[in-house]
């Protein structure tokens, strides 16, 4: 039932099938083998209930500002996107059809698929793509999809059915980065989007919204992927806040399908009857970021002594419950395809307080913020983490830090505070938003030269063994020079009603299906 | 059925139990405690003797801790979530902390900052109230404008906006929760000495020349003290749930810290499976709660001046 | 009695000064609140230029007296403007959650008012009784579980066997039936949480009041128990309860957002703290001048009732 991690590897794209990618749906993916509830035959009908943790009344349907898990599903529930991330992580079309890249990587080719309608009646044409993906990019331009587009030098149309887009360099992962939720094609009039409009070509209507609290929608008839996908007639977003009140919704069957389930109390609703559990362990991981410009974190022997002076077994054990999988201080997780398979780093409190020695220090004393803004538990994972500590002679003063206003002034503020990320389908991807220096979210302002040079190579290189070895490389240079301790990669943990059936492999590369359950699951 | 009667069962066991406890408490009590304090204490009934029996209690566990306590209050000591019994009393908790021994802890430190909260909150609110009712004019008007402005802001958010501005410390923690309990101290302490201040004897100590904080502390304090004691047993246990209500929006004690409420807090889901978990930490909160009670009404019922 | 209405208007001058107060310190609050708008909005996916951009747009690059004179400026027109976060119009965005908050309140009341008077009332004839231990006990422990446990055992016991809904949720149009039925859970909720204030406050103020020489006067004349305290006690010990059931119901109408989020029931108090975490003034302004005008209401009416209730009260002014 649970979507094995090592199944969802990127290795099966080639790199001409990434360069060129030509695809139909209909893919193994949906198709499920196997036994059991996610084995059965897809069937169309009803009404799917879905509630989530997240949601806040002051969302929209803006996409430059899809803040949370709620706004991210529903925007992807209603619109279509270039290109589709599988579930098996591999790249698949959406509204381009096919798309190919000039040899340098700079210049890509897509070519729309035709008889794409938006919800309104209107086809989907060159023009809602560029006037799409525009909104995001520019001067006055607020949106949190900024910095990947940002490499965009043109957008032009060739034609009604074809869009050239030109990078100012190479990026042979472009394709993927395009199929993020924030950059859905919205239609065009006059080349700008209406951004709070609710009208999309995705496989769902919206019927009403009321942020924060519900999402009524029904089943886009003209949907393209018809009948592969959205087997549902209707479905209700709600937003459940509360940990305990979602569980009790699905025990009760208020609803069918929930996200987010409290793992210290996930054996117990397991035997809670008619309720099944579906996890699957991606690309989001937890980590304590360090200031490497700070002092002591300047000092790389001190880094180095607060890796190995952490637990990260406990931590997994303990504050996931098992569920997730050991970090290794890098955030390439194993279904990326450039994986490098280092050596796993322990525990080892003796190795920790010979760094120390190394800097120079007997006893270190450093603080570190959390909250549970910062990642469900991180507040115990602090504590833990600080009595590990305290066997190898360093203390670390846990500060629990207001939710409130947590990403704006204690994130990328304080000099070591625990953070989420949900990582990225791609190891370039993952890199040049957290850790190539100077970025705007490298929380460790981690400057180093050799990885820095490495990663814009790695970028337009194209033999595809020189490429990974020059991620292997990047990777044991953030595990062993960086300013990141990542103890843990984080399941998305699931409870379904017996009711619901899913395809044997389940995305993981966000929560809920890559936030395609909506349309890829179904009532058996 | 056979649950309901095991549940009665219980029931009636706990409440022979409390009696006992009660009467031993008070027989002890009336030995060793001087003369005329004995002489008062044998009027108590069972009820105020359990609580203070009880209240006793709760203050040795405060004191003690550290000598009670098997285990540190913060150290992992085993595996999360481990059965009662055998090494750990009463289990671990999620992160593999000794149960008992958090518990011990978190009687200690919530105990004191919810005293220390709700005695300053009273010593503020109850004597501006009392001074304001008794002056009147405009240091009533002042006083009575301010507290309605605090007051219109509803507590939790009001709460929520002050410890971020200026940070979650026990001792902000205390200052701010005293500062808005002491509002509605204010309120019920003025409204009570309104009708007091009209009294003829009010007048009549007035005409015989008495001063501003004799006629307070003589006239009027006694006077209105009943409600303002009833006021102070339900106060001191809203502290509690004041903390608990803000470490539900991450502003609580600072960990690992144990308090009783956060407790209650990190292992409330487990209610929703019929587990007892979270019933200790907030059991502990309501027995102390009736405790103290019992004990207000016990003062109260003697402040009347009834005699049966 | 010109003289209680004299000083209902004085009391609703003050009222109206109060509120502009409210909105002041709510204003400097949040201007102090570390984090501004824009930070809030983008949140971990802010970078300086999306900042800037927002500050900008929102109109925060504007100094904070231009912002809270626009504002009240607009709201003296009738007009509380835009969520910074959504650009809704927060009449509208309001409108609907306060329908939720006052219902919820009046559903909670009006199980909780009576019943606390008549077990405060019974809690006194009975002093000393088990009954009156036995409620005390029973109503003393169910405040002392914070709101959100006392939820969950409700559901546990009362959702979990199928008798009630575990969340509030309404859809849109519901007939009253079934919106009783569904804000049951919370309406009894929040009774469990108020009833001992109240009920303890009668029995105490009844309590205080036997003494006094006229119920000495008025048993000694042969009359009842039940008589002396609901005729002769009761009116006299009026007004400490019509304070504290003031200061209850205000409470049910602004401190209920932890209940809101367990239940899942969109009233004003989640719509505000949500607003706060997005530093969206506006919207907190809005809820803030709701939350602050109820209750001075509520208060007013406390006032008058507790003045009417004590004839030297009403003389003396």
């Amino acid at each position: 039932m649970n979507g094995n991690p090592a199944d969802g590897r990127f290795g099966a794209v080639s790199r001409r099938g990434l360069l060129r990618g030509a695809t139909a749906l209909g893919t193994a993916a949906l198709l499920p083998l196997g036994s059991g509830r996610a084995a059965a035959q897809p069937k169309q009908g009803g009404t799917l209930r879905l509630a989530m943790a997240h949601g806040s009344s002051t969302d929209s349907y803006d996409p430059a500002m899809l803040e949370n898990a709620f706004a991210q599903l529903f925007a992807t529930a209603r619109n279509g996107y270039m290109t589709e991330i599988a579930a098996d992580g591999s790249l698949t079309g959406d509204i381009a059809e096919s798309w190919e890249a000039s040899p340098d990587a700079r210049v890509w080719t897509f070519k729309l698929r035709e008889g794409v309608t938006f919800h309104s009646g209107k086809p989907v044409t060159a023009e809602d793509v560029i006037a799409s993906l525009d909104y995001h990019r520019g001067e006055e331009s607020t949106s949190a999809a900024k910095p990947i587009v940002a490499p965009i030098v043109e957008i032009a149309a060739d034609g009604p059915g074809t869009v050239v887009v030109t990078l100012e360099s190479g990026n042979a992962d472009f394709p993927f980065v395009i199929s993020d939720y924030h950059l859905p094609i919205l239609p065009a009039t006059d080349g700008r989007i209406d951004p709070l409009s609710p009208d999309g070509c995705g496989g769902y209507v919206v019927e009403s919204y009321e942020p924060g609290v519900r999402a009524s929608m029904t089943r886009n008839p003209n949907y393209w992927k018809l009948p592969d996908r959205a087997h549902f007639d209707a479905v209700e977003l709600l937003t459940i806040i509360d940990a305990a009140a979602r569980q009790n919704a699905l025990i009760t069957g208020e609803v069918d399908v929930i996200d987010q389930v409290d793992v210290n109390t996930v054996h117990l609703l397991q035997r809670a009857p008619g309720v099944q559990i579906l996890s699957t362990t991606g690309t989001q991981h937890f980590t304590f970021a360090m200031d490497t410009r700070a002092a002591p974190f300047s000092d790389n022997n001190v880094r180095l002594a607060l890796k190995y002076a952490i637990d990260r077994q406990e931590l997994l054990d303990k504050v996931l419950n098992g569920y997730g999988a050991l970090g290794n201080d890098q955030p390439v997780g194993p279904s990326d395809r450039f994986f490098a398979d280092l050596p796993q780093r322990a525990y080892d409190p003796d190795k920790a307080k010979f760094h120390l020695k190394e800097a120079g220090l007997d006893t270190l004393q450093v603080p570190l913020s959390a909250a549970d803004a910062a990642f469900p538990g991180a507040v115990d994972a602090a504590v833990l983490y600080s009595e590990q500590a305290a066997a190898a002679g360093i203390t670390i003063d846990v500060i629990r830090e207001p939710n409130d206003g947590y990403w704006s002034n204690v994130w990328m503020v304080k000099p070591f505070v625990a953070v989420y990320w949900s990582g990225r389908p791609t190891a370039d991807w993952m890199f040049s938003t957290a850790y190539a220096a100077g970025v705007a979210w490298n929380d460790t302002f981690w400057d180093n030269e050799r990885f820095n040079q490495l990663l814009n190579e790695a970028r337009s290189e194209l033999d595809e063994v020189k490429r990974a070895e020059m991620y292997r490389e990047m990777q044991l240079l953030v595990r062993d020079d960086g300013g990141v301790v990542i103890p843990m990669f984080a399941s998305y943990v699931m409870g379904l009603s017996d009711a619901i059936g899913h395809p044997e492999q389940v995305s993981a590369n966000w929560t809920l299906d890559g936030f395609r359950a909506v349309e890829r699951w179904w009532f058996a | 059925m056979v649950a309901t009667l095991r549940f009665t069962l219980w029931l009636a066991v706990a409440v022979v139990a409390a009696a006992v406890l009660g009467w031993l408490f008070r027989a002890v009590l009336t030995r060793i405690a001087p003369a005329n304090a004995a002489r008062l204490l044998r009027s108590a009934p069972l009820s105020a003797s359990f609580g203070m029996a009880v209240i006793v209690f709760y203050l040795l566990v405060a004191i003690l801790a550290p000598t009670i306590a098997p285990f540190g209050e913060r150290e992992v000591v085993g595996a999360q979530f481990m059965p009662a019994g055998g090494e750990f009393l009463l289990g671990t908790d999620n992160l593999g902390r000794d149960m008992f021994s958090r518990l011990v802890f978190g009687v200690r430190n919530t105990v004191s900052i919810a005293f220390i909260t709700t005695a300053l909150a009273f010593a503020v609110g109850a004597v501006l109230g009392l001074l304001a009712a008794m002056v009147s004019g405009w240091l009533d008007q002042l006083l009575s404008r301010v507290v309605d402005v605090l007051m219109a802001i509803p507590a939790l958010i009001f709460q929520l906006l002050l410890l971020t501005i200026v940070g979650t410390s026990i001792i902000n923690m205390i200052l701010v929760i005293a500062l808005i309990d002491s509002t509605r101290v204010f309120r019920l302490a003025r409204a009570v000495a309104m009708n007091i201040v009209v009294m003829d004897y009010i007048e009549a100590a007035k005409l015989r020349g008495e001063g501003l904080w004799r006629l307070i502390i003589r006239e009027i304090m006694p006077n209105a003290a009943a409600p303002l004691v009833a006021e102070f047993g339900l106060r001191f246990c809203f502290v509690f749930l004041s903390i608990s209500a803000l470490s539900f929006l991450g502003l609580g004690i600072q960990p690992p810290t144990a308090d009783l409420g956060s407790m209650v807090r990190d292992n409330a889901t487990l209610i929703t499976f019929g587990e007892v978990t979270p019933l200790l930490p907030a059991g502990a909160i309501a027995l102390l709660t009736v405790a103290v009670n019992f004990v207000v009404d016990w003062m109260l019922h003697r402040a009347s001046g009834l005699k049966e | 009695m010109s003289d209680i209405w004299w000083m209902i208007l004085r009391r609703l001058a003050l009222g109206v000064l109060t509120l502009f107060v409210v909105t002041l310190l709510i204003f400097g609050a949040i201007q102090l609140l570390p984090g501004d708008p824009a930070q809030a909005i983008l949140g971990q996916a802010a970078t300086p230029e999306t900042l800037a951009a927002l500050r900008t747009e929102l109109g925060l690059d504007l100094p904070a007296w231009r912002r809270y004179l626009d504002w009240i400026g607009g709201v003296l027109q009738g007009d509380f403007g835009v969520s910074l976060a959504n650009k809704r119009p927060i009449s509208e965005l309001i409108a609907g959650r306060l329908a939720n908050t006052l219902f919820l309140a009046l559903y909670a009341a009006v199980i909780a008012v009576p019943l606390s008077l008549v077990l405060g009332v019974l809690a006194a004839l009975w002093r000393g009784s088990w009954f009156d231990r036995a409620i005390n006990v029973l109503t003393l422990s169910s405040i002392s579980f914070p709101e959100f446990f006392v939820a969950y055992i409700l559901i546990f016991w009362l959702a979990q066997s199928g008798l009630f809904p575990s969340i509030s949720n309404i859809p849109p149009g519901a007939p009253l039936a079934e919106k009783l039925y569904r804000t049951f859970l919370p309406a009894l909720t929040l009774t469990l949480v108020v009833t001992a204030h109240m009920m303890r406050m009668t029995r105490a103020a009844i309590i205080n009041l036997l003494a006094s020489p006229y119920i000495e006067m008025a048993r000694l004349k042969g009359m009842g128990p039940t008589r002396v305290i609901v005729h002769h006690a009761l009116p006299n010990a009026l007004a400490p309860i019509i304070n504290v059931v003031a200061l209850n119901l205000a409470y049910l109408i602004t401190g209920v957002v932890v209940v809101e989020v367990v239940f899942v029931y969109p009233g004003l108090g989640q719509l505000m703290v949500d607003s706060v975490a997005k530093r969206d003034i506006p919207v907190v302004q809005a809820a803030a001048l709701i939350f602050a005008a109820a209750y001075i209401l509520l208060n007013l009416a406390a006032d008058v009732l507790s003045t009417l209730s004590n004839p030297r009260l009403v003389n003396k002014r």
